[in-house]
């Protein structure tokens, strides 16, 4: 649940609605940092829960999530280290400005990378009241957890319904994002066109060849029509042979993508990028899609055949 | 109740247009031709003649403009689709002048197709083949590829292909056209001594005189017409004298 700050007792009427069993606020936004080198960057600052440090991240490289509770204490992430201080070894208790104001570097941890590759700081919503002192309501998001016998969904109604609030699963603000990528920014254009274009530049490759060996093998499959085979079997055979040429390809193909992506998953400013099992998919579709297309293009020319043809010379 | 019929094929006033308007051309013109079992015919003629025209209808690969053509008793425009395609692959085998061997299937390979084609299971057709092909004197050479074979020995294969099935009517285009007068001989001879039966007719097409001593039939085609049929004695020509 988001809104461009609003009060904490919004948190506290979360908390008393039925079916949560606890409620933490949340303050996410950007911030200005400097560093030693007199260098500004923009930062993503996530402010956590005081008491309970809910939404911190999961795995810490360098020193103890439980250092954040010290005086102007921040974390940052492993990308957005190597970007602040590039070619530094790690180093904690290094002091540096955010938003004009002292912050202490206590740990290093690893963080999902965000999609507009800005490092990642967290520090405690108190803390960040001294970095971004101008905002009276800092808090723009309520973590909340719902019952062990409650479903997340009806719980998210039920806070909705008693805050007048939008309030959202994990799932749900999962796609809220992607949607927000897709309808408000031209990757999908940019995306679109690079996708069109392998579309179009695969399917007249596969078309191509797929063409050039019906020509190649117009007596063959003549001989075979004379002989008897039916169009339906030389349909089926010529589909086999796609089939079997697609799916070698993509395993070459899918394969090589993995191996790249299991190489550079180690290097900081590529490990954002994986092959998801969706993607992996998606692309086996597309190619079975385009090489039984270009197939069955290629194929008319049998299927019109007239067998006499293994007559002429 | 059908009667066996007394002659492979028969033709009756057959004629064949290609293309229309001012640009029609009269393939044949009102061909009658009776073909019988048990005996090698040979359709000779010039080039441009319309034998491969006549004997693409005569197997089915083509329909006359007008006529009929029975084979095997079948009146052929009866026959459609499906049933046409089965007709074909159950009771005709086609020899070609460029052979038309799958490159990627090895020999025996090659010569199972036909059996595959009528549902004959993988292993037995296989079997079959083995058979066949050492009866044309390629006993060893079952899993060379067409690639690895002459001219004369995939002629060989196909002729094997052509019998596997035991067709009743066996179709040769040009068998010798791309072979050197030796092996032109050899397949000429091969093709006399197994395809042979008397429940099977055998049409060769050719314009090579050399074979003519094959024919106990031979049908002269010119300008889309029969020009002349003869039969009983082998004929000999100037080039086997």
């Amino acid at each position: 649940m988001r809104h461009r700050g609003f009060p904490t007792t919004i948190c506290c009427e979360c908390e008393g609605t039925e079916g949560v069993e606890w409620a933490a606020r949340l303050y996410k936004g950007q911030v200005t940092a400097r560093a030693d080198d007199g260098r500004f960057r923009a930062v993503i600052l996530f402010g956590l829960d005081d008491d309970s440090l809910v939404g911190a991240p999961p795995k810490m490289l360098v020193g103890k999530l439980e250092d954040l509770r010290q005086p102007d204490a921040v974390i940052v992430d492993k990308a957005g280290y190597e970007y602040i201080w590039p070619g530094e070894e790690y180093k904690i208790g290094r002091t540096f400005e955010l938003n004009d104001s002292r912050a202490r570097l206590v740990g290093i941890c690893e963080a999902s990378p965000p999609f507009t590759t800005l490092p990642i700081m967290y520090s405690r919503f108190s803390t960040v009241r001294g970095f971004v002192p101008g905002q009276r309501n800092l808090m723009n998001y309520v973590l909340a957890k719902p019952k062990a016998d409650y479903d997340a969904e009806t719980v998210c109604q039920s806070i909705s319904n008693e805050t007048g609030l939008m309030a959202m699963t994990k799932d749900q603000f999962f796609w809220k994002t992607i949607r927000y990528f897709l309808e408000t920014t031209g990757i999908p254009v940019n995306f679109g066109i690079t996708i069109t274009l392998g579309f179009i530049v695969g399917a007249a490759i596969t078309g191509q060849t797929f063409y050039l060996f019906t020509l190649e093998n117009l007596k063959q499959f003549g001989a075979l029509k004379a002989m008897g085979v039916t169009n339906v079997r030389i349909l089926g055979m010529i589909l086999l042979q796609a089939m079997v040429i697609g799916a070698l390809g993509y395993g070459v193909g899918i394969g090589l993508t993995a191996l790249f992506f299991e190489s550079t998953k180690h290097i900081t400013h590529l490990a954002g990028l994986y092959l998801s099992p969706y993607a992996a998919v998606g692309v086996g579709i597309a190619v079975m899609l385009i090489i039984s297309t270009s197939a069955l293009i290629a194929s008319l020319k049998v299927l019109f055949l007239e067998p006499a043809v293994v007559f002429r010379g | 109740m059908s009667t066996k019929p007394t002659m492979a094929v028969e033709c009756t006033d057959i004629t064949k247009d290609f293309g229309r308007g001012d640009t029609r051309v009269r393939a044949l013109r009102g061909i009658n031709m009776q073909i019988p079992f048990g005996q090698m015919t040979l359709l000779v003629g010039p080039s441009g003649c319309g034998k491969t025209t006549l004997i693409s209808i005569v197997a089915g690969l083509l329909n006359p403009t007008s006529g009929s053509v029975r084979v095997l008793g079948e009146p052929l425009e009866k026959l459609r689709g499906s049933r046409l395609v089965q007709f074909r692959s159950q009771n005709i085998g086609f020899v070609f002048q460029q052979y038309n061997l799958l490159p990627a299937l090895n020999a025996m390979e090659n010569v199972a197709i036909p059996l595959l084609i009528n549902g004959v299971s993988r292993s037995k057709a296989l079997n079959e083949a083995r058979m066949v092909l050492k009866q044309v004197g390629l006993g060893d050479r079952f899993h060379s590829f067409p690639s690895q074979l002459s001219g004369g020995q995939q002629q060989r294969v196909a002729i094997a292909r052509a019998l596997i099935h035991r067709p009743r009517i066996l179709v040769c285009d040009e068998p010798t056209a791309a072979l050197d007068a030796k092996s032109g001989h050899n397949v000429m001879q091969l093709l006399s001594d197994v395809a042979v039966e008397s429940d099977r007719a055998v049409i060769i097409v050719t314009h090579d005189p050399r074979v003519y001593e094959f024919g106990k039939l031979i049908i002269h085609m010119n300008d889309g017409e029969i020009a002349e049929v003869e039969s009983g004695q082998p004929i000999t020509t100037p080039a086997n004298q």
